[in-house]
């Protein structure tokens, strides 16, 4: 016996250890529990981490646009009295956005916008011979725009060159038209622009649809061939956090008065999709939890059983109610916490083995897992608590033992 | 009456009160203990005796009359005092001596010390280690329950009943599990220990012989005192 404890502590271990099968099956499953959830909770932030960097290192995270043209019905003379009967909506041209480089220059000042790209974005053909193919013309500022979308580390084929004769196409459509580094394809406009350009670089955006469409020139060359001289479609941005990406949109959107589209808003079949599987996870988690916490209770119940006459002497020795309690408590608790040790180490272990394992076919890692000690510290917390609730029942059945039917029993 | 450790005063118990089934297992017991008595309770089964124990031990309580402890009436007392009463006052050696397996027999000793204290310390191993050397078994200290014979145990029990020095111990047929060896060394122990230390005890005994070797036998019959008298050898 150890001086420094107290009874109850003394007495739920020593009732644990002797129990010895017992403890070993309730820990083990309580460490099972743990491991599956903190393996899975590091996995699927992983993975969202891991989809989120693919999804925002190919596009801006703010889109700053003029507001869509809209037609309004013809003011009636009389109230209730309309003019026109249907209002059509117009057909959308690529227009520029007014005061650009005012927009422009306000946006730099702004501490919760991190880059600032102007660009001209429009639709175009390449054509080659007798085949031409639809894409959608970038025109950047190289120096800007590199902040947004790291172009130069997507590159696969050539340079990260941008001079006003030109052109980065992407891996598909590279293939698609039987092009390759140093060939010249005539890029054209439905506005009549048409200028004849060189394939400096090729690049992987990791998306099939991005390498397919996306063409990057330079912002002076595609305003010629979209005949916007002067002009600019849009305003790219970056922010610090590109989860409040939203909040910063609309404070800009009110403030400009143009239409801001976060990256959150652009993918919200994306972010519906996360949200689902973060609330399946949460749904396992929880049953896991559950199944956790009734495998303890079942297991003090039976023990509370097995030592009724222990307890009904230990009341007959003056063992007050409370003590009893403590005592039951104390081994819900000590089994969650025990069984969250090993669970986490156990999941310590997956996790080290599913870096291993996991790799890309060029064996890169397939995404990075990393191994948060808060995460380990909250299973801890949270498995010592389900100890200690899923013992309240078997505890108080425990404390409630009237000593005489205890020791007759 | 400085010297009176129990008194009863017309006590009665009645199972399933209220219902159809109601049953009185016993009818006004008057009985006073005092101070170093050696007494046997003897009866029957089926007279009471287990229910006049449990009622005198505080772990039943009286259905009617009254029970003074040191001449301590009883009987407002809330559950949590009763049992910090109980356990400071009463001692138990039951008929399977219930000793805590998840112990040594040194610490079965202290359990009593240790739940009215909290904390263990070196006093209460001292005490038991007395205790244990009084009952002839010191050499055993480190070992467990279902290490040693029934009248071993039995021997750790009267130990552990004697702990925190309580005026009265209560006997539930101690010896009924013993061979006669056994019974009777059990017996003599309980003897010296109530005769050295001044404690009141009250043994339940089927065991005629015994009861004869005690200072006074009182007879339960049917829930009532048929008879109480000194033995002619005390």
């Amino acid at each position: 016996m150890n001086d420094l404890l107290p009874f109850e502590w003394i007495a739920a271990i020593r009732f644990l250890r002797e129990g010895r099968l017992q403890s070993l099956f309730i820990v083990s499953g309580v460490a099972i529990g743990v491991a599956v959830i903190v393996f899975m909770s590091a996995l699927l932030s992983g993975m969202q981490v891991n989809i989120f960097k693919r999804v925002l290192t190919s596009q801006p995270h703010i889109t700053l646009e003029r507001p869509k043209e809209a037609a309004r019905p013809q003011r009636a003379d009389e109230p209730g009295e309309a003019v026109l009967a249907t209002v059509q909506k117009p057909s959308q041209r690529v227009s520029t956005v007014d005061q650009w480089r005012k927009v422009r220059d306000d946006m730099r000042r702004r501490p919760d916008v991190l880059a600032v790209s102007p660009t001209v974005a429009g639709p175009a053909f390449v054509i080659r011979g007798d085949g031409s193919q639809a894409i959608s013309l970038i025109g950047i500022d190289p120096e800007e725009y590199v902040k947004i979308v790291p172009i130069p580390e997507k590159i696969v084929a050539g340079t990260f060159r941008m001079t006003n004769s030109d052109m980065l196409v992407g891996t598909q459509l590279a293939e698609d038209l039987g092009v390759q580094l140093g060939d010249k394809l005539r890029v054209a406009t439905a506005a009549g622009g048409s200028l004849t350009l060189t394939i400096a670089g090729v690049f992987d955006m990791g998306s099939r649809g991005v390498n397919q469409r996306n063409v990057y020139v330079l912002l002076t060359t595609a305003q010629n061939l979209l005949q916007l001289i002067g002009g600019v479609s849009s305003i790219d941005l970056t922010v610090p956090d590109p989860m409040q990406a939203e909040v910063v949109a609309r404070s800009i959107a009110n403030e400009t008065g143009l239409d801001a589209l976060s990256w959150i808003a652009n993918n919200n079949q994306l972010f519906v999709a996360l949200s689902a599987q973060t609330f399946t996870s949460e749904m396992i988690r929880f049953f896991v939890g559950l199944s956790v916490a009734a495998g303890i209770a079942s297991v003090l119940v039976v023990s509370v059983v097995q030592r009724s006459k222990e307890v009904g002497i230990l009341r007959a020795m003056g063992g007050s109610r409370g003590q009893l309690l403590r005592v039951f408590l104390i081994q819900g608790a000590v089994v969650g916490l025990l069984g969250s040790i090993i669970g986490s180490a156990i999941a310590a272990g997956l996790i080290a083995a599913w870096r291993e394992i996991a790799r890309n076919p060029d064996g890169t890692a397939m995404f990075p897992l990393t191994i948060d000690p808060q995460l380990f510290a909250w299973a801890a917390l949270i498995a010592t608590l389900t100890g200690l609730l899923a013992a309240v029942t078997p505890a108080i059945r425990a404390a409630h033992l009237e000593p005489v039917a205890a020791i007759r029993g | 009456m400085v010297d009176e450790v129990l008194r009863l005063e017309g006590v009665t118990k009645s199972y399933g009160l209220g219902t159809p089934a109601e049953t009185e297992v016993l009818h006004g017991i008057d009985l006073v203990l005092e101070k170093g008595e050696f007494s046997a309770l003897i009866g029957p089964s089926g007279s009471g005796k287990s229910t006049l124990l449990n009622i005198v031990g505080l772990l039943d309580r009286p259905t009617r009359g009254k029970l003074y402890i040191s001449g301590r009436d009883t009987s407002t007392l809330d559950e949590a005092a009763l049992t910090q009463l109980r356990g400071r006052t009463i001692g138990f050696v039951f008929q399977y001596h219930y000793l805590l397996s998840a112990f040594t027999a040194l610490e079965n000793v202290m359990m009593p010390m240790l739940l009215a204290n909290g904390r263990p310390d070196e006093q209460m191993r001292v005490t038991a280690r007395d205790l244990l050397e009084k009952v002839g078994l010191l050499p055993f200290q480190n070992s467990r329950a279902t290490n040693m014979s029934g009248g071993q145990q039995q021997r750790v029990a009267i130990a552990r009943a004697l702990a925190l020095n309580p005026p009265l111990v209560l006997a539930d047929e101690p010896t009924g599990n013993l061979d006669t060896q056994s019974a009777d060394n059990v017996f003599q122990l309980m003897k010296q220990v109530s005769a050295a230390s001044k404690t009141t005890v009250l043994l339940v005994t089927h065991n005629m012989d015994l009861a004869r070797r005690c200072d006074r036998i009182i007879e339960l019959v049917d829930g009532r005192l048929v008879s109480d008298r000194a033995t002619p050898a005390a």
